[in-house]
């Protein structure tokens, strides 16, 4: 069991693009946690910390965790006894982050606009349906506020979900391999779209792609073993999204790839 | 050929089936009347028939009114009341354990031979198809919507009620309307068999009546209003949901890549 200490980190990033952490960027933070699944420890004394306003990207092995440690962050599992979890402004993780999946969890029953609102209308709050048709603009959707999903491509309706899940206005975002099930053209075009969109935000993405993790992350983690734990992070300074050519991309992709292999190996 | 060109088609072959029979057989009318005696005497006996195929209506249509309330009622209690469960689901399987037949006469001794009983015996019936058609949507519904639902709503107070509100009920409306096309079919069979029971108006009054003085002919006129109101009523239902929910897919859609 290798317990690997991240640094804490809260500094704000500043670069000639702009790409600052957004005024009022969390840092989350992750210690000693642990999770069972199946009678068996996935992880155990596990850290991670998620710099403020930062793109944090967890790769791994299947069946490694990644998804289970997402989920626990989001509130959806919950951690073992001992697991400590803390934003670095003192206040809850539960109720500040936003969630993505794979799948786009569309309620069929509502419009797209519907759809984007789902927060508002759940919360019983008034939906900002200027902001929502905004949102849906800028992810090309503007003329589809009233279509049912059952009428949008698969990759329309991942960008309704994004949508939604700007219009939360959550400090974190969560995602779960949110642009696997696309097509590659499509995918392109969505990770440019959240990079664009999340600049600011304290992200977590879990994805199965190394390259996906080079082009949008800041800070990128493999996980591996079992129990799981984290590596030290490979970090990308320059502002995301890069291109699948640029020179820091394919700098790291040899090394993330060895990483990769070598987590495979660990992980039984 | 459309689906009303085709129904018509399929009830004259039943027809010529049935005079077919008649001729085969060479039953006296009294056993089994013809098509044409039948239609005769439907004809004939009009007012009568329409008179007590609108009790048998109204029974009907209050026995789903009053079934799917509170089924739906029934249903939602128990998907969200955790202790509600443990002590509704065994009156739930009680009441279907029972044969509703056996409690036609206790009905009719309690409510009396008016519409109340024959009410009561359709809503009885209806009870439990609607119940757990709606239940069973309410637990299954989508795991992800709620997941979603639970970061959305994390730390505030009534969530439950909102995701129940929001997410569950209208995720269960299809299993419902499932449940409801059932309760549709059987509905008319409590009303009449609470009319044989014990009634003084009804198209199974009519029948039980006719059958006594042995006008099979009224019988089985009477029968086939019932069989029309039925399907009739079946197909009503049916649109009605359907433009209700538009958003159910006729045929689940196959699961293709993006």
């Amino acid at each position: 069991m290798v317990q690997v200490a991240t640094e804490i980190s809260r500094k704000k990033r500043n670069d000639a693009d702009g790409d600052a952490a957004a005024p009022g960027a969390v840092g989350v933070r992750l210690e000693s946690a642990s999770l069972d699944y199946d009678g068996r420890p996935l992880f155990r004394d596990i850290e991670v910390t998620l710099e403020a306003g930062g793109f944090t990207c967890l790769l791994g092995p299947s069946g490694v965790g990644k998804s289970s440690l997402l989920r626990c962050l989001a509130g959806l599992a919950p951690l073992g006894p001992g697991s400590r979890l803390s934003c670095d402004d003192g206040g809850e993780l539960a109720g500040r982050a936003a969630y993505m999946d794979q799948r786009d969890l569309l309620l069929p029953w509502l419009s797209v606009l519907g759809n984007v609102t789902l927060g508002a209308r759940l919360r019983g709050t008034a939906a900002d349906r200027a902001r929502a048709f905004e949102l849906l603009d800028r992810v090309g959707l503007g003329d589809h506020a009233d279509t049912r999903p059952a009428a949008l491509s698969g990759g329309m309706r991942q960008r309704v979900a994004l949508a939604r899940t700007l219009m939360e206005d959550r400090p974190v975002v969560l995602m779960d391999e949110p642009f696997s099930a696309l097509d590659t053209l499509t995918r392109h075009r969505l990770q440019e779209l959240a990079a664009e969109l999340l600049r600011g935000r304290t992200v977590l993405m879990v994805t199965h792609d190394p390259m996906e993790a080079l082009r949008l992350g800041h800070r990128i983690h493999v996980m591996a073993g079992r129990p799981a734990h984290l590596d030290g992070a490979l970090t990308m300074p320059s502002p995301p999204p890069r291109d699948q050519t640029a020179e820091d991309v394919l700098e790291h992709y040899r090394e993330l790839m060895e990483r990769l292999r070598r987590a495979m190996e660990a992980t039984p | 050929m459309n689906a009303a060109a085709r129904g018509l088609v399929v009830a004259a072959g039943l027809v010529a089936l049935w005079q077919a029979v008649v001729w085969l057989t060479g039953a006296p009318p009294y056993i089994l009347p013809g098509p044409a005696r039948v239609a005769e005497t439907w004809f004939a006996r009009l007012d009568t028939i329409v008179a007590n195929g609108l009790v048998t209506l109204a029974e009907i249509l209050l026995g789903l009114a009053l079934g799917t309330l509170v089924g739906a009622l029934t249903a939602t209690t128990i998907g969200y009341f955790r202790p509600a469960r443990r002590w509704l689901l065994p009156v739930l399987v009680v009441s279907q354990a029972i044969p509703v037949f056996a409690l036609a006469p206790l009905l009719t001794l309690w409510l009396g031979y008016g519409m109340a009983s024959k009410v009561a015996m359709a809503t009885l019936i209806i009870y439990f198809p609607v119940t757990a058609g709606f239940l069973d949507g309410l637990n299954r519904t989508e795991p992800g919507w709620l997941d979603l639902a639970r970061t959305m709503t994390a730390g505030r107070p009534r969530a439950r009620l909102a995701i129940l509100r929001h997410i569950r009920i209208p995720a269960a409306l299809p299993a419902l309307a499932s449940g409801l096309r059932v309760a549709t079919a059987v509905a008319p069979i409590g009303a009449v068999v609470g009319e044989w029971v014990g009634s003084s108006a009804g198209l199974g009054y009519l029948m039980l009546h006719a059958n006594g003085r042995m006008q099979t002919d009224l019988m089985f006129a009477a029968l086939l209003t019932l069989a029309l109101i039925a399907l009739a009523l079946y197909f009503a239902v049916d649109a009605g949901l359907r433009r209700a929910l538009p958003w159910v897919p006729e045929r689940q859609a196959p699961v293709e890549p993006s």
